[in-house]
């Protein structure tokens, strides 16, 4: 299974090892799920069948619930990102200052649509809601680097500090 | 200890992070130190003076001046010509009375006590040292209620105070005690909800970010008048500044014996623990977020039983905004009588808002319920940045699209509730006669559609019907009867949606037609026909993925 750092065999034990450390400390508890699930995420970098299913187990959770939760919430994935992600709030305080414009002049220079990852897997390109820095609109994420008052203008030259 | 003769305070929150405000920062106390004038001027980070236009700022007291849009380059001058040779640069400093042209002006002309209650350690205190909030009463409020008051007589000084919840529905928050203090057993639950995530509105992070000690003192007060011994806060993943900077502060209060196992000595025994959320905006609806933190989905549940009677893990519970939490310590510390100075009959104490959009000085305020958004716009906001008022939304996304003609309402709820218009959680977005009403209700009602959490049928399907048609109205290639269309829907969501996120998305919808309905139906294509049925699900299917 390709993993985070593209990894497999020994390197995806210790991956498994290390969230079953985690889940340990947080003991099984229902309430744990969304933490255990983050931590996931982080090891993982997004949230592929087996691992849900490794965490149901851990966890004595029916897979269902587990999927259930993952395909909930929007900061669980289930496709593998670019190394970096950028997030472009639509709210409508970056909406009314142009956010639609830094979108298409996102699209344009990745050449990707919305949703997707470029063949390089240098960035993979989401929208986000209000992430509350309306001050700065419009607002994208990179990581988590917040950029403020981008124009579509911009947006090459923020890109270039990605590697 | 030697008193520093000059202070800068540089304001450090989550926006001017990402501009480079702790570069600032640390090269101001690095240049102040290389000079040798680290015993005489001190540097600290404070929270949001407010105003955000300004890139990074800088506060130098007792001079009282402001300077903006600092890089370390520009640091080093100021460190050299104003603090070694003592000429300000002029060149740099923010205009007058910057960040608030006086913050009272509005305030004093229409009530009789002007001032911040929420904010005013805001840009004032470190809000990393617990003692310098505690010199600013800090913690008193908890002192006083443990050693004089009974829990009873808490919950009755906030029911007298008339606060009301500021994260939108402004249900009475003493009443709200009142409920989950009258149920028996021995395990209950304050939750504060900060789960911030109405579009435009980010007054929680930035009450969070510039004094944490004040929420943590809020929910403290909130646990013994309720009978609880265990808090969560609830918090979106994103805020990071705010995360750190609240467990930072829980740390520094159980060190100081204001949270733990006996707390001031009184035997009153309360902690607080951090909960992330995983990005859903339905969560921020009570029920959708206590399922959150059982670690299922955020769908929110049938009430009754309300979180009073049955909350989290089934107890008692019971759930407030972050900035209803920050007002509890002054009304038990000053008394409600003090709190009802401020504000109206009905709204007493102040509100705070985030001010947004085609302004001169988007920011924080704060600000009694006797102000207007004519108020608001000229004396806080600086006036319009480019074009005339057109319109605003008050209260997010979920939030009244209001015209011009309402500009001398005072906001507060019963005045808006008397011209059909409801308050919401404190987001204002000002815009111009650049934003087209269809273009913006699509993007209002395609963020909606997007965040339906799918659970009953009205939010699920109304919603992507209200984006496809907005959709075609913002083309001009509306079908003649999709007004009627969306004035049906709207009402059905209001009714018959199970949670306010499905109810609230009709706000927009019918005032957005009470004020601009002419503009609205000229996206309507006369000659076109509405096409057969089956086409209209295929287009649905198409417009509002």
């Amino acid at each position: 299974m390709a993993t985070k750092n593209g990894c497999n065999g020994e390197c995806e034990r210790e991956q498994y090892a290390t969230l079953d450390t985690f889940i340990a400390s947080h003991g099984t508890g229902r309430d744990a799920l969304i933490p255990v699930l983050h931590r996931a995420q982080n090891i993982f970098g997004y949230l592929p069948v087996p691992v849900q299913e490794h965490v149901a187990k851990a966890m004595d959770i029916p897979a269902s619930e587990v999927y259930g939760v993952v395909s909930f919430y929007h900061y669980f994935t289930m496709q593998p990102r670019g190394r970096h992600t950028i997030n472009v709030c639509l709210g409508t305080a970056c909406y009314v200052r142009g956010a639609k414009k830094v979108v298409d002049a996102l699209c344009e220079e990745l050449n990707i649509r919305m949703g997707e990852t470029t063949a390089d897997r240098r960035f993979s390109l989401m929208t986000q809601r209000c992430f509350g820095a309306c001050g700065l609109a419009p607002v994208m994420m990179i990581d988590d680097d917040v950029h403020g008052r981008v124009t579509p203008r911009k947006v090459a030259a923020i890109l270039e500090r990605y590697e | 200890m030697a008193q520093p003769r000059t202070v800068v305070m540089v304001p450090v929150d989550a926006d001017t992070v990402t501009i480079g405000a702790r570069d600032v920062k640390n090269r101001f106390a690095e240049a102040i130190g290389r000079r040798g004038l680290a015993a005489e001027i001190s540097v600290f980070e404070v929270g949001s003076f407010g105003p955000s236009d300004a890139g990074v700022i800088a506060a130098v007291q007792p001079d009282g001046l402001v300077y903006g849009g600092l890089t370390p380059e520009r640091v080093d001058r100021i460190v050299e010509e104003h603090f070694v040779k003592g000429r300000p640069c002029r060149e740099w400093l923010l205009p007058g009375e910057y960040p608030l042209p006086d913050p009272r002006a509005a305030d004093a002309r229409r009530t009789q006590y002007a001032g911040r209650i929420v904010l005013d350690n805001c840009g004032r205190i470190n809000p990393e040292r617990i003692d310098e909030y505690i010199a600013n009463d800090g913690y008193f409020a908890l002192g006083k209620a443990l050693s004089e008051m009974t829990p009873a007589a808490v919950v009755g000084e906030v029911k007298q105070s008339g606060l009301r919840g500021r994260g939108g529905a402004g249900f009475p928050t003493g009443l709200k005690w009142g409920f989950c203090a009258a149920e028996s057993g021995p395990e209950k639950y304050v939750i504060c909800n900060a789960d911030e995530g109405e579009p435009g509105t980010f007054k929680d992070r930035l009450i969070m970010e510039g004094d944490p000690h004040k929420v943590i003192e809020g929910m403290a007060l909130c646990g013994y008048a309720i009978g609880a011994h265990q808090g969560y806060i609830y918090i979106r993943g994103e805020y990071k500044l705010s995360i750190e900077r609240l467990h930072q502060a829980m740390a520094a209060a159980r060190d100081y014996g204001l949270l733990g196992d006996n707390i001031l000595d009184s035997g009153f025994r309360f902690d607080i623990e951090i909960k992330i959320g995983a990005g859903a905006y339905v969560c921020g609806e009570e029920t959708a977020l206590i399922e959150s933190m059982e670690g299922k989905r955020g769908l929110p549940r049938l009430k009754p039983p309300f979180p009073a009677q049955a909350g989290f893990r089934q107890k008692p519970t019971n759930v407030n905004n972050v900035e209803t939490l920050a007002n509890i310590p002054a009304i038990i510390y000053r008394g409600a009588d003090w709190f009802r100075r401020a504000g109206t009959e009905n709204m007493p104490g102040t509100k705070v808002y985030t001010i947004l959009g085609h302004v001169l000085r988007p920011g924080l305020i704060e600000v009694s319920g006797g102000v207007t958004l004519r108020d608001i716009i000229g004396d806080y906001a600086g006036g319009m940045k480019t074009g005339t008022f057109k319109m605003a939304q008050l209260g997010g996304t979920a939030g009244d699209l209001i015209g011009g003609e309402m500009l001398d309402v005072p906001l507060n709820y019963d005045a808006l509730e008397k011209v059909g218009h409801t308050l919401g959680s404190g987001a204002i977005l000002i815009m111009n006669e650049s934003v087209g009403v269809c273009d913006f209700l699509h993007a209002c009602m395609r963020f909606f559609a997007h965040e339906s959490c799918g659970n009953c049928n009205p939010c699920r399907n109304g919603l992507r019907w209200l984006t496809a048609i907005t959709d075609r109205l913002k083309r001009g290639t509306g079908y003649p009867g999709d007004i009627e269309i969306m004035e049906e829907i709207a009402t059905v969501l209001k009714t018959a949606a199970f949670c306010p996120l499905g109810q609230s998305p009709a706000g927009p919808i019918v005032s957005a037609l009470r004020y601009f309905r002419a503009e609205i139906e000229k996206g309507i294509d006369r000659k076109s026909a509405r096409p057969k049925p089956d086409h209209t699900a295929r287009a649905l299917a198409t417009f509002a993925g």
